[in-house]
Parts: C-alpha cells; sequence; structure tokens
C-alpha cells in the first residue's frame, strides 16, 4: 500500500493561522480538513453590554486587513435598528472609504501574496529582485488606496473617523480633488494588471459553484442590496439565518457555514463578478473580456483576473463619487438608540460580511452575530482542494504542496476573522 | 550583497488580528529598503520561506490566550536577540482581554456550539506576563513610521525616539482645539500615550487610548472631569474597559468605577 504524506505546518502569505490536511489512501484523498490555530477571541460576547456606538470600532479589531467592512456591516445594522438611514454625501464617502479598502486589499493579494505563486517565488520581495518596476508598482497601487482610507478614515488600519450615522469629520472638496491624479494612475495600472494577470500560467481547476453576493438594482455592489446566487437565493439581508447556517466542526476554532438546502458556496470576488458583470463600468467590462474572461468565471485560480477587473472598478467608482462630491453641512446624522434587532451585510474584499445584533431602549447590545467571508468559504476550500488533489496526485510532492497552499490562497482568506484560521498536511497511505 | 552577513527579523502572531505586522506590509515606501537592510527571515503572512533562527529581532504581535501559546513564547524568546512586543494585543492583551473580567466558558458558551473543542485560558496576557521584553510599541494598531524608527535604532544600538508622554502634548504641539474644553467630548488623551500624533482629536473625536497609558496617569483625575461632564459610570467603565483594558492603570480604574 503506497503512503505518502504532504504537510505545511503553518499556511504563509494568508492572514492568521492555519493548517491544512490532506490524506490520500491508495491514491485518493481519503479526507480534507483545516485546522484553524487561530485561538479564538469571543468577540460575540464582550459585545455584549457594550454601546451600539461602539460596535464600529470593536469588530474592526476582529480584522485589521479589512477594518473597513467590519465597520461598515456594524452601522448599517445599527441604523436599521434606529430606523436611519444615511444617504447623500455620507453614504457616498462611506462607499469612497470602501473603494480605498478594496484598492489596497486586492493591490496587497494580487501583487504581495498571490502573484508570487503563480511565478514559483516564494514572496514579493524575492520577486521584486526580478521584476522591480512591477513590484514598486504595485506598492503605489496599493499606497494610493491606503491614502483615500487616511484622508478618510484617519488611518489605514483600524480608521477613527466612522461612527453611526456617519462621520466625525468631512473633507472638503478640494481635499479629495488632491486624490483625482493618483487615482488615475491607479486605474491605468489596474487595467494593465488585468492584461498582466490574465497571461498568468493557471492551473484547471473549475466546480459547479453557488456563487453568493450582494446584487443592487444600479451599482456594483459594497454596502447594500439584496443577498442572490446563481442557484436560486434570492433575499433580503434580514433572511441571511433563514437561509445560511454554521456548523461548529471539530479541527476548528472556526465556524463553517452552509446554504440549508444545499452545502458549500463561495463569496468574494468571483461570487460578485459574476452576479453583477453588467453593474461594472464600461471600462472594467471591456478589461475583463481583452482579457479573455467570459461574463462568469469558475476557475478560482483566475480570481487573481477578478479581483484585478475589481480594483479597476474601484478606481472609476472612486473618481466618479469625487467628481460628484458636495460637502454637507452636517459630518453625521443624529442616530437615537432604539430597542430592537438589526441585520447589516456588506462586501468585504473577500465576500460578503453579515452581523446581527439585539440592542435595548438605551443601545446596549444584547446579543451579536458575526459571520465573516472566510467560515463562508471555508467548505468550499475544502471541496476545491479534495478536488484539486484527486486530479493532481501524481504531481511531485513538493508541487503539489505548493499548489495547494495556493488553492488556499486563491481565496485570501483572512484567518484572523473566520476565527473569530491554515497548516498544510497531505498524508498519503 | 550576501544575505548571510545581513540581521534576521522575525515575526510572529499569537491572538490578534493581524493588523499590526500588516503595518509592515503597509510601509510602501520603505518596504524595499527595509528589506534591504534585514533579512526577513520568518514573516508567514508575506512569505512561505522560513529561516531557522537565531533571530536578531523578533516582532511578536497578539496576546497569549491558550496553554499551548504560553510554551510557545518561550521558545521564541530563547531563538530571539532582541524580543519587540507590537500592539496592544502583545502590550496589554489587547481587546480580546474584555474576558479577563468574566467567566470564559460563558463567553466560549455564547461562541461556539461545541465548547469541548475550545481549548483557551482564562484570561488573555500581555507578552511581558511570560518573557522579558525588550521594548513595548504602544497601538493599535501601532504607528508605522514608529515601527521603522524602532527597528533601525535597534539595528544601530541606539535608543528609539518613541516618546512617553501624553496625547494631550501632541494636541497642543499640532495645536488642535482641545476637544474636552471646547466641546465637551469625553476624552483620554491625557492618560494615553502618544504616538498617533492625536489623530482622534484631530477629527473631532475624544482620544479612546488604542495607544493605552502613558508612564503615571492620572486615571483618577480624569475620570473625576469624566463626572464633571455628565458621563454616566458605566460608560466611564466602558471607557477605560477598551482596547487596553487590561494595562493595570485602566483595569484599576475601571474596577473602581464598577462598584
Ligand atoms: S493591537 Fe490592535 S491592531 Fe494590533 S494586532 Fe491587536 S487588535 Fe490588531
Ligand atoms: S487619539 Fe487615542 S484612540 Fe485616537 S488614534 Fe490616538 S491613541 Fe488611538
Amino acid at each position: 500500500m503506497k503512503s505518502k504524506s504532504i504537510k505545511v505546518d503553518y499556511l504563509a502569505r494568508v492572514e492568521g493561522e492555519g493548517r491544512l490536511l490532506v490524506k490520500i489512501k491508495n491514491n485518493k484523498v481519503s479526507d480534507v480538513k483545516f485546522n484553524i490555530i487561530e485561538p479564538p477571541r469571543f468577540f460575540e460576547a464582550f459585545l455584549r453590554g457594550r454601546r451600539f456606538t461602539e460596535a464600529p470600532d470593536i469588530t474592526a479589531r476582529i480584522c485589521g486587513i479589512c477594518p473597513v467592512a467590519y465597520q461598515m456591516s456594524s452601522l448599517h445594522a445599527m441604523e436599521s435598528i434606529c430606523g436611519k438611514k444615511v444617504t447623500g454625501p455620507l453614504r457616498d464617502l462611506r462607499r469612497l472609504l470602501y473603494c480605498g479598502e478594496y484598492i489596497e486589499s486586492h493591490a496587497l493579494h494580487i501583487y504581495l501574496l498571490h502573484a508570487p505563486d503563480f511565478l514559483g517565488y516564494e514572496d514579493a520581495i524575492q520577486m521584486a529582485k526580478d521584476h522591480p518596476e512591477l513590484v514598486k508598482k504595485a506598492l503605489r497601487l496599493k499606497k494610493i488606496g491606503n491614502d483615500l482610507m487616511i484622508l478618510l478614515g484617519g488611518r489605514e488600519i483600524h480608521p477613527i473617523n466612522v461612527k453611526v450615522g456617519g462621520f466625525y469629520k468631512v473633507p472638503t472638496k478640494k481635499q479629495l480633488e488632491e486624490h483625482i491624479e493618483p487615482l488615475k494612475w491607479a486605474l491605468e495600472f489596474a487595467l494593465e494588471t488585468v492584461k498582466v494577470t490574465a497571461t498568468l500560467p493557471f492551473p484547471d481547476l473549475e466546480r459547479d459553484y453557488e456563487f453568493v453576493s450582494l446584487h443592487h438594482p444600479e451599482e456594483y455592489p459594497l454596502c447594500e442590496g439584496k443577498l442572490v446566487s446563481n442557484k436560486g437565493v434570492d433575499i433580503t439581508i434580514d433572511d441571511f439565518l433563514k437561509c445560511f447556517e454554521e456548523e461548529h466542526v471539530e479541527h476548528s476554532t472556526s465556524l463553517h457555514a452552509r446554504v440549508k438546502a444545499r452545502g458549500d458556496y463561495l463569496v468574494g470576488p468571483m461570487a460578485r463578478y459574476n452576479n453583477n458583470f453588467d453593474r461594472l463600468p464600461a471600462v472594467a467590462r471591456k478589461a475583463a473580456k481583452e482579457a479573455g474572461l467570459e461574463k462568469s468565471c469558475s476557475n478560482p485560480f483566475k480570481s487573481i483576473i477578478v479581483r484585478a477587473v475589481e480594483t479597476a472598478f474601484a478606481c472609476h467608482e472612486a473618481l466618479r463619487l469625487i467628481k460628484k462630491y458636495e460637502m454637507p453641512d452636517k459630518p453625521y446624522v443624529e442616530v437615537k438608540p432604539r430597542q430592537g434587532t438589526g441585520h447589516g451585510c456588506t462586501e468585504a474584499p473577500r465576500g460578503i460580511l453579515y452581523h446581527r445584533y439585539k440592542i435595548d431602549s438605551n443601545g446596549v447590545i444584547q446579543d451579536a452575530r458575526i459571520i465573516p467571508p472566510t467560515s463562508q468559504n471555508q467548505k468550499s476550500i475544502e471541496a476545491d482542494l479534495l478536488r484539486f488533489v484527486e486530479k493532481n496526485i501524481e504531481l511531485p510532492h513538493d508541487k503539489l504542496t505548493w499548489q495547494c497552499e495556493q488553492v488556499v490562497r486563491n481565496y485570501d482568506p483572512c484567518i484572523s476573522c473566520s476565527c473569530h484560521f491554515l497548516k498544510l498536511k497531505i498524508e498519503r497511505e | 550583497m550576501s544575505t548571510k552577513k545581513k540581521p534576521k527579523l522575525a515575526v510572529w502572531k499569537f491572538a490578534s488580528c493581524d493588523g499590526c505586522q500588516l503595518s509592515l506590509l503597509d510601509c510602501e515606501d520603505e518596504l524595499l529598503a527595509v528589506a534591504g537592510e534585514v533579512h526577513i527571515a520568518n514573516f508567514p503572512e508575506a512569505s512561505r520561506a522560513v529561516v531557522r533562527g537565531p533571530y536578531d529581532i523578533s516582532l511578536v504581535e497578539g496576546s497569549i490566550t491558550t496553554p499551548h501559546d504560553a510554551e510557545r513564547i518561550h521558545k521564541i524568546r530563547r531563538v530571539s536577540k532582541s524580543l519587540i512586543t507590537i500592539g496592544a494585543c502583545a502590550t496589554a492583551g489587547g481587546i480580546q482581554s474584555l474576558r479577563n473580567f468574566k467567566d470564559v466558558r460563558d463567553f466560549i458558551s455564547i461562541v461556539y456550539a461545541s465548547p469541548q473543542f475550545i481549548d483557551t485560558l482564562n484570561k488573555s496576557t500581555a507578552i511581558s506576563d511570560h518573557v522579558t521584553v525588550d521594548f513595548e510599541l504602544r497601538g493599535c494598531p501601532i504607528n508605522k513610521y514608529q515601527l521603522v524608527e524602532l527597528i533601525n535604532a535597534t539595528l544601530n544600538g541606539r535608543k528609539p525616539n518613541i516618546p512617553t508622554y501624553s496625547v494631550c502634548v501632541e494636541c497642543k504641539r499640532k495645536g488642535i482645539v482641545c476637544v474636552m474644553v471646547a466641546a465637551g467630548t469625553p476624552c483620554l488623551g491625557p492618560v494615553t500615550q502618544a504616538g498617533c500624533g492625536a489623530l482622534c482629536p484631530s477629527y473631532n473625536r475624544g482620544c479612546y487610548s488604542c495607544f493605552g497609558p502613558k508612564e503615571t496617569p492620572n486615571t483618577t483625575s480624569l475620570g473625576a472631569w469624566f463626572e464633571h461632564l455628565n458621563v454616566p459610570k458605566d460608560d466611564i467603565v466602558r471607557a477605560f474597559r477598551g482596547f487596553n483594558a487590561y494595562a493595570e492603570p485602566f483595569r484599576k480604574e475601571s474596577e473602581a468605577y464598577e462598584k
């Protein structure tokens, strides 16, 4: 009996910690498991007793890579409980802040975390030795996203300027206009990135995914919309828990989510792209088509091209929002607490992030539920691995190990989030 | 340039959000320069490559919350010439130290359906509660320029230029109008260590002390101020019980108001 074991004890270039075990028996995959070694931090527990106004700042600390997503989902939940809707320039500024996070996060993942895999480098710093100009441009792109976050949020990690009802301080038109030239460059470079990523060697892997994302009547979704999928989900975010459920599995400190009726699903750039292609600006659609992407894409390795398309969208959208901006009289609307339960679901760069809160009439949080994108993708990642290892079982050990890591990194998983998660181990017996 | 002669830098993670180590990748202008000066020998968030210790500088992010981590930090200390903690989690236990004020078993059952799978300590504690720490860098998250200064200073064997005065001093220097005096907004600036450049006040917001207590903070006097501003007692407890809740002066003050 042939026995082989592939093992990666600390999966690199994912944010947070995790390990992965793939067991192979008689040249067949017998088991795939994620070990989430991220220690639990109990956010949902200690949110109880805190003020509703504190949720954006506290939940931001679940993940340093996508703090804006946590802030936005919690804000929307609280505002819906209190019966307030943030509209006009304040809504636009939130969207603009989110564009900043998309540019920063996608640039980080495409160039610093994901591209080295395709090109056979251990990391971006090694890659920079052979491709110095590309890495410098990538860092410039990332910085342009960060600069937007710094202006609107005060800083790029855990912004201090957002609050329930709006912002503490809003920028002047002139301050925003200073970002126009850099964003124009960023848009051009993002379009170039679509071309560059499209030429990468893509391993073959396709599955019949259920893509779940927000969908909005007019815009490419960031903060608002219905929840839809290519397999029939069409609900308001308030019904999230009716449609999806989480299970606590033994090998992890994270919870695995599934569509109640069917099982695993995929959230993130590929899901957004597949469900919202028509909402992308013409320039991004054109770039996608020229790069050979169809209206739908089901090879998870190609998510790197989709991220580039979304980066172009984010730059384009940021420019649009800056042009139409008129500074509001007041940086926020007054939000008085009201007893009730509310939901928030926004598109983090990695996929939908769902929050539900129950607060009392004084605005004190009674109950909190947070379902991050990575825990929603976990089952899908396992299924991808199963399929991938089955197809590539003859690959040399080291190569298979590396490519398995890559299968995981396709999802840009942020481990800290899903635990509120990777070591890779492939055992052959 | 040979990589062998360069000093080795390692980054380690415990219970945290990854924000502080991300600060290193956020040094877009300095990243390649830093990578030219040091050999990034272990930084899983950025690289698959792992070089064996010992390391000249270990940056430690996150707090100790599991029995396994309580052992791991000792191993890291043994292979590190200089051990630097980065951020409120590593320096004070972080936001996850809110569990320290409650029974952790209740917390487990709120979040997980099968509590028996969860292995965790009662308390989330700072790295310095477990091993000797050479320098503690504050903030939730840290200030990336302070990080670059600290790495530079450590490599050159000089004292880092990292002030220990309060956020108040930064406000005065930048000519920001005091939010507490002018608008009656409760602000933890007077008891909080500088480093952020008085960020929140410059956005018309009171400081919530993500950088934690400064040296000898007069928390009692600030608590009295807050009462004077009609801040309810439970909100004073919440104010001190934030991202540095388990730092001694803040812990004591929040406990005093809880009585
Ligand atoms: S101190 Fe704050 S920013 Fe740093 S790792 Fe901890 S939670 Fe994240
Ligand atoms: S003002 Fe206070 S809360 Fe705001 S960034 Fe500075 S230390 Fe952190």
